[in-house]
């Protein structure tokens, strides 16, 4: 294969008319990754302040079929998720995903929801995870694998429940990047808070991103049969945040 | 799959007589355009948004091979691996070993215009591997043995009866008499029936949107959340791409993905947009414990540097294919290949050949709204042209077609006979075409006048008519020419 390798690099250069950069180009192409400087952000969230910001997050979102609902604090969460269950006549039932940040839930305040905390497996149908941040210029939740929160919780059930909190909304992907890249960093992070998800692990390489970040924008949805919108094509039917109107945690 | 594009004239015949077809696309030809529209309407900054786009492509395919080995090295330090491969052959090759690897028989696939046009399906088929097609619209044209007709919906080509059709025919199983007459009933059919799939495959395939050289993760692109089920439940993880994916950071991705959903679908954002990175890591709880990227050449690196550079910048939105008035009346099975519409017609010769593929880039009225739409602004157009030229040059067109246009090409360096026998075309026809304003049916014209209608000329040439505003404001008219 190496010589496939070699045959496709030499092509290019070839095409080019040049043969490999010379070292001051190379610097220069490496310091443009290195700075991963910004392009134009459109204006719609970047000049909102967090409450406007978190508006626009809830009326991108219900745009696109995600279900948002407003709760005071971590302890409003259990009777949300209840609520929310018997609205839809969904089972009292689901599986949480094992990160501490999640720890903080009095699920005890609602003794009658069967919680079991795991990866999702094939007769899941309701899930909830924590995310790691909101984005309001298209009401898109960000969410990133870890051992606290395996991706099959996002795409298996019917029923994906996220947690978020005000604090989380962003206005742009790249405030989400940024984002990424502080876990990513050797500087030691800030202890989790509910509802942070995906702490960075041991395992991961120093600067890498998780496995999987996924950028989700309404529940599954389908256009292929006459350009008929059906939602619940292959991932969730059912995508609904409950929002944590709390204090925003301090972000660097 | 094996090129049908010579006979696009044939082809596209077809498609105009096939009621179904035209049904279906006469719902496309409104449907996208105005969702595109009505999401570019809203944010403002989207024409420069596309120039910025347009920037980031050429940037990279400046230097594409400094992104391409900054991208494996990341790949590499994340636990992935990659595959290069030159042709079709070598890319379906190394998606056989890796299955073979890991003992797989059944392999789920995300959809995949470059697994298309390596003819994966078949490949593994023939070699005893059972391929899953997931994205609803790619499992309807599996079913129908059938290639896809659009590179973002590929049963557009098809109403809800065709498709409960198909469905009928392969999920024997399932109750004979049930209700499949509606989208909704065919959309939960096709979860039921593929969910078990998704749980038993060993390998998922899915193609890329971008790969980011920054951090080695590649970018898929989804509504349906099949790519991801695709790619988080089997062992094993392949990406197979086309070189001139590559982004440099996240910050370039964020930019394009900012044009794709809207110049696509219309949509603010799909769904679902994916970042993956290297296999499962220590702790995690799933995710696949490989991940390959195949990345293809296939005769992109040749397109480098030359006139036909500026279509490596394509994101595969499919707009220019939804604005097409040519594939909104033929349909894409009428390109007789993998990639139809304007996009095709230029990708298509540069990857099957000119002498295969020559019609396509003929098939355009010019009109340019494909251009006017592109999120990367490729003026395919004029790329158009450029194959035209070639098709001359190495005498692939007719010899009617070629004695006809040396012909015109002569009297046209004569300008006084140009202009004597133009003037006298235009006053016969305008004289004859006087009553009816245009034509049924004209001598040495039937090649036009069989499908359509011939506007009769005013009976006054353009430069007569010219020469005459020139000399009523007092300007000798070829001063100005």
């Amino acid at each position: 294969m190496s010589a496939a390798r070699d045959d496709i690099l030499g092509g290019i250069r070839r095409a080019l008319w040049r043969g490999s950069l010379p070292p001051d180009k190379t610097a220069e192409l490496t310091g443009r990754i290195a700075a991963h400087r910004r392009n134009l952000v459109p204006a719609r969230a970047a000049a909102l302040d967090p409450a406007a910001r978190a508006d626009l997050f809830v009326a991108m979102a219900e745009e696109v079929q995600t279900s948002v609902a407003r709760v005071a604090s971590d302890a409003d969460i259990p009777a949300e998720v209840a609520r929310y269950l018997a609205a839809e006549n969904l089972p009292a039932e689901l599986v949480v995903a094992p990160d501490p940040g999640l720890d903080a839930i009095p699920w005890e305040l609602r003794p009658l929801l069967q919680i079991h905390r795991g990866r999702a497996e094939a007769q899941d149908a309701v899930s909830l995870t924590p995310c790691l941040a909101g984005i309001a210029e298209t009401g898109t939740l960000m969410l990133a694998s870890g051992a606290g929160t395996p991706t099959t919780l996002n795409f298996l059930p019917d029923t994906h429940i996220v947690v978020l909190h005000a604090g989380q909304i962003v206005a742009s992907y790249e405030d989400g990047w940024d984002l990424l890249r502080a876990r990513a960093s050797p500087t030691p992070a800030p202890p989790p808070r509910a509802g942070e998800g995906g702490s960075p692990q041991s395992g991961d390489r120093v600067g890498a991103l998780p496995r999987t970040v996924n950028l989700i924008t309404g529940p599954s949805r389908t256009g292929d049969i006459e350009q008929r919108i059906q939602l619940g094509a292959h991932g969730p039917r059912r995508l609904h945040i409950v929002l944590v109107d709390d204090a925003p945690p301090a972000k660097g | 799959m094996q090129p049908t594009s010579h006979s696009f004239p044939a082809n596209a015949r077809a498609g105009l007589a096939d009621p179904v077809l035209q049904t279906a696309l006469g719902l496309a030809r409104t449907g996208f355009p105005q969702r595109r529209q009505e999401a570019i309407a809203r944010l403002p900054e989207f024409e420069e948004l596309r120039d910025e786009g347009r920037a980031i492509k050429d940037h990279v395919l400046a230097y594409l091979d400094f992104y391409l080995e900054r991208y494996e090295q990341n790949v590499t330090a994340s636990g992935g691996r990659v595959h290069w491969a030159r042709n079709a052959e070598e890319a379906r090759a190394a998606i056989l070993d890796i299955c073979r690897a890991a003992n797989a028989t059944i392999v789920t696939k995300g959809k995949s215009m470059v697994a298309e046009e390596i003819a994966l399906n078949d490949h593994l088929e023939a070699n005893g591997i059972t391929p899953v097609e997931t994205d609803l619209g790619e499992y309807i044209i599996q079913l129908r043995h059938e290639p896809p007709s659009h590179i973002i919906a590929p049963a557009i080509h098809l109403m809800k009866e065709q498709v409960a059709d198909a469905f009928r025919a392969a999920h024997t199983e399932l109750d004979p008499a049930r209700t499949l007459t509606d989208p909704r009933a065919l959309c939960d059919e096709a979860r039921t029936v593929l969910r078990p799939r998704f749980l038993a495959a060993d390998v998922g395939i899915t193609g890329a949107n971008f790969l980011v050289a920054e951090t080695g993760s590649s970018i898929i692109v989804t509504n349906e959340g099949n790519g991801d089920l695709t790619q988080i439940l089997p062992r094993v993880h392949i990406v197979i791409t086309g070189i001139e994916k590559i982004v440099p950071t996240l910050e370039d991705a964020a930019t394009l993905l900012r044009l794709l959903a809207r110049s696509a679908t219309g949509q603010e954002f799909s769904s679902y947009t994916t970042l993956s990175t290297g296999p499962r890591r220590a702790g995690d709880l799933d995710g696949p414990e490989e991940y390959h990227v195949v990345l293809l050449d296939n005769g992109r690196s040749a397109l480098l540097g030359g006139e036909f550079q500026d279509m490596l910048r394509c994101l595969r939105c499919a707009a220019c294919l939804n604005h097409c008035p040519v594939y909104a009346a033929v349909g894409g099975h009428a390109y007789g290949w993998v990639y139809p519409g304007p996009m095709g017609a230029v990708l298509t010769p540069a990857l099957v050949g000119v002498h295969e593929a020559g019609h396509l880039p003929n098939a355009s009225t010019f009109c340019g709204r494909c251009e006017s739409v592109c999120p990367v602004k490729i003026p395919l157009p004029k790329i158009m042209r450029h194959w035209r030229e070639r098709e001359f040059a190495q005498r692939l067109s007719p010899p009617v077609y070629r004695t006809g246009l040396r012909l015109w090409a002569w009297v046209a360096r004569q300008p006084p006979l140009y202009h004597a026998l133009a003037g006298i075309a235009s006053r016969v026809l305008g004289w004859a075409g006087l009553y009816r304003g245009r034509f049924r049916s004209l001598p040495l014209a039937q090649g036009w006048t069989a499908v359509r209608d011939l506007p009769a000329p005013q009976g006054r040439s353009f430069h007569s008519l010219w020469a005459e505003q020139q000399r009523r404001i007092g300007k000798s008219p070829r001063a100005q020419s």
